[in-house]
């Protein structure tokens, strides 16, 4: 059965996420259930079985098998998708580096969640950042339209023989997963002409099986052959793909009619703002509600959505630094013995370094394994950085160079 | 340009040269070929010798060579490919009627 | 030789998973390499689920390419012993679990011998490693009768003596659809402690002293193989000391450990004997 007329569905984040492997034709789903993620699995074996996707669905039995069976379809060229989230993704952390050594374009969604102990199975991004130097791309959705439209981007994105890397896509568990909102789920013919045709018989251009073409992948390489050159490629060509990702983000507004900044990053009123605050996942979105608020009562702020974490938009940083004088970047996730905050804070001060531009940067954590952050708390947020540009005066009660936004006392 | 070891078997190089990280493809892949270790036959020391004439030519050399170095020849004999023995000595041992020697390589220097 | 006589049953049409083992070094370094077909390296653990993606990407593959030569080929995995009966063995019960389309083959060498002779839980007892320099304590786990308990399409064991044998049930294997098993007992010359020369007359003695038995599990049906058949009467079976003695991994082997061994091999014939029993009854 295809989608022949584009349909608005009342959905989860999680049910979005599946639609989208749906509208993808993805041939090959691995997955193993774990909360918050459980919904996507249970809507793709609905989708398998009932024949409404020709899918081939392996249900394995731990997520580290699920991220071998994916290699191993996707090495034998065919397109591939899962989920997971939190504790799963550590489990298969080892697989994770596999893949993106091996440069296949898999896809996939997280629901991320916090990391145990103690057991939390709230919002939290400590999951997918831990897993930033692996090789993969990272993006974060903020909306439940946005889960469905990053994954259709991923599949362009991740196959275009430049890339050739795998892509998470991560969202906030129970925020966005079980939450439901109407999305728009696109029909099949403009689908085909914005997504890439399936693997031919062929297979991917760098890896295949194939019995007229017999080839060995993953020999042992010694210290003075090419292995160091081969990693380095991975840098080279992540770092490269910037462009690509925002040539399919332009090309998705042009067929879809749907906007995502450049594709790396959302700018909402920035043109005028003074101080301005950068966010990951949901929390972006609230922000912009933050933002309308504040500037009824005046204030000149903006914020920014980071789309793409990995490849980190370093370009993009260096410009709305100019713009403003201060600016807080707030981390869902913690990065442990670090002196400059969570990881997005720490690489945006990076990204600063040596360009000569003096904004200060602020590193905030807040929302820490699914603790709430309201409307009123990211004002608050807005208000302390507006302090501190016009007095230059740090928060009273930052803990090791970082605020440590909404921790709880009980009176 | 890399994208040559995705053609058939006739049309991609027999073994790939690269003189720097970009010439390579995006990942390691290696096609098969003859002496991928090189050539083993220096590991040995001791040569298996086939004497002809006690060899009734059963076949059991050729069934038990870990390495596949025992061929058939057209005279119903067999022959060994001295630059790829290892000199394990299993033909040897194996051969019901000890018609095979293991002598030691300095013989034959 | 597990390798050249199981792909000379198999043929060209097959995909080759290798998990971290022997197999990795033993083919050569990249750019080179040895085997004429299709093969991947993979993580430790990894092998069985990437069998299992690979032979749905197969299936995917037929479904959208259908006639051409997908639906022949066979995924398989030669794995180790520690990369089956220890790291494996939960992607390895996973796969038979689902009975994922895949040939998983495990070539027994009773240690981990290529980081060097550690022990796996397939040493048997008394054996000496090098992470168990006084023999080993505990006994030899027996994974084919796990993975039998699986109830798969097929169950089998080798041994690389018997080339033939193992011919033969690659060939079968080939034809059957579902999880397969062959379990290949392959004595190694420098972790056991004997002379090159003398591996297959080390792997025939194992099958003559009734210590490795050769048999098929086909759909539930025990069926023992033919060079296994004559030691179902113990006074066939040559003594497991000459055996053991002449292996320097059991220098350290005490009396109490040989009537283990002995008292062992036993139980496991009596067992046999109950299923060969069992079969007739039901016949």
């Amino acid at each position: 059965m295809s989608q022949k007329e584009q349909e608005i569905k009342f959905i989860s984040g999680n049910v979005a996420a599946a639609y989208a492997a749906r509208s993808a034709k993805v041939q090959v789903i691995s997955a193993y259930p774990i909360t918050p993620q459980t919904t996507v699995v249970e809507k793709l074996s609905d989708f398998v079985d009932s024949g409404d996707m020709p899918a081939q669905y392996i249900k394995v039995e731990s997520e580290h098998s699920v991220m071998a069976a994916l290699v191993g379809a996707s090495i034998a060229g065919t397109r591939t998708f899962s989920a997971t989230a939190g504790q799963g993704l550590l489990y298969m952390s080892e697989m994770v580096h596999w893949a993106a050594g091996t440069r296949l374009p898999i896809v996939m969604t997280i629901a991320s969640r916090g990391i145990a102990p103690p057991w939390n199975i709230w919002a939290d991004f400590t999951d997918v950042i831990s897993q930033r130097d692996a090789g993969w791309l990272i993006s974060f959705a903020s909306s439940h339209q946005e889960i469905y439209d990053s994954v259709l981007m991923a599949y362009k994105i991740c196959e275009n023989e430049e890339v050739l890397l795998p892509m998470f896509i991560a969202y906030g568990g129970f925020v966005l997963s079980h939450t439901s909102k109407p999305v728009i789920i696109e029909p099949d013919n403009k689908l085909e002409k914005f997504l890439p045709p399936l693997p031919d018989e062929k297979g991917w251009p760098h890896i295949f099986i194939d019995p007229e073409r017999p080839m060995m992948h993953g020999n042992l390489i010694m210290p003075s052959g090419f292995y160091y050159e081969f990693r380095m490629k991975i840098h080279d060509e992540m770092m490269k793909s910037t462009h690509i990702i925002k040539q399919v983000a332009l090309e998705f507004e042009k067929i879809f009619g749907r906007s995502y900044g450049n594709g790396l990053i959302q700018e909402y009123k920035m043109d005028d703002a003074e101080v301005a605050l950068i966010n990951i996942g949901g929390l972006a979105l609230q922000a912009e509600q933050a933002v309308d608020e504040l500037r009824q009562e005046g204030y000149k702020v903006g914020s920014v959505k980071l789309r793409h974490f990995r490849p980190f938009p370093i370009d993009e940083i260096i410009n709305i630094a100019k713009k403003v004088d201060v600016i807080g970047v707030v981390d869902r996730d913690t990065a442990f013995g670090s002196p400059t905050g969570g990881a997005v804070s720490s690489e945006c001060k990076s990204a600063l370094h040596n360009t000569g531009i003096d904004t200060i940067i602020l590193p905030i954590i807040t929302g820490i394994g699914g603790r709430e952050v309201s409307v009123e708390q990211q004002k608050e947020e807005f208000k302390i950085l507006m302090i501190l540009e016009e007095t230059g005066e740090l928060p009273k009660d930052m803990i090791h160079g970082t605020l440590w936004d909404g921790v709880l006392e009980v009176k | 340009m890399w994208k040559i070891i995705a053609e058939s078997k006739d049309k991609r190089p027999k073994l790939q040269n690269y003189k720097n990280w970009n010439e390579l493809p995006p990942i390691p892949i290696s096609f098969p070929c003859y002496g991928s270790m090189g050539e083993t036959g220096d590991w040995r020391v001791f040569r298996p010798v086939i004497d002809k004439k006690k060899c009734t030519k059963c076949g059991f050399c050729w069934m038990y060579c870990p390495e596949g170095v025992i061929q058939k020849s057209e005279d119903g004999f067999f022959t060994i490919d001295y630059v790829y023995c290892k000199g394990c000595g299993i033909c040897a041992k194996e051969c019901p009627v000890k018609a095979i020697e293991m002598k030691r390589e300095s013989e034959f220097e | 030789m597990a390798l050249r006589w199981a792909m000379k049953a198999l043929g060209p049409k097959t995909a080759l998973v290798a998990p971290a083992s022997c197999l990795n070094v033993v083919v050569g370094l990249w750019p080179k390499t040895a085997p004429n077909f299709p093969f991947i390296n993979m993580a430790f653990a990894a092998a069985a689920a990437a069998a299992s993606g690979i032979s749905a990407a197969f299936k995917a593959k037929d479904s959208k390419f259908p006639g051409k030569v997908w639906g022949k080929m066979t995924s398989l995995v030669f794995a180790g012993d520690g990369g089956t009966t220890d790291i494996g063995i939960q992607g390895l019960s996973g796969a038979a679990e689902r009975n994922s389309d895949i040939l998983y083959v495990c070539y027994d060498n009773e240690a981990y011998m290529n980081t060097g002779i550690q022990r796996s839980s397939s040493t048997p007892h008394g054996a000496r490693t090098t992470t168990t320099p006084f023999g080993k304590q505990r006994f030899k786990k027996n994974l084919p009768a796990i993975v039998a308990a699986h109830n798969v399409p097929y169950v089998a064991t080798c041994c690389i003596s018997y080339p033939i044998d193992l011919y033969e049930k690659f060939k079968k294997a080939k034809e059957i659809k579902g999880f397969r098993y062959i379990h290949i007992l392959a004595p190694c010359p420098p972790g056991w402690g004997f002379a090159s020369e003398d591996t297959v007359k080390m792997g025939k003695m194992a099958v003559e002293t009734g210590f490795w038995i050769l048999y098929e599990v086909e759909n539930g049906e025990f069926k023992l193989s033919k060079p296994s058949k004559k030691y179902l009467d113990p006074s066939k079976r040559r003594p497991i000391q000459e055996y053991l003695e002449i292996q320097k991994r059991f220098n350290t082997l005490s009396e109490v450990g040989l009537v283990k061994w002995q008292e062992n091999i036993k139980n496991a014939w009596k067992y046999i004997e109950l299923e060969l029993e069992l079969k007739e009854k039901k016949e």
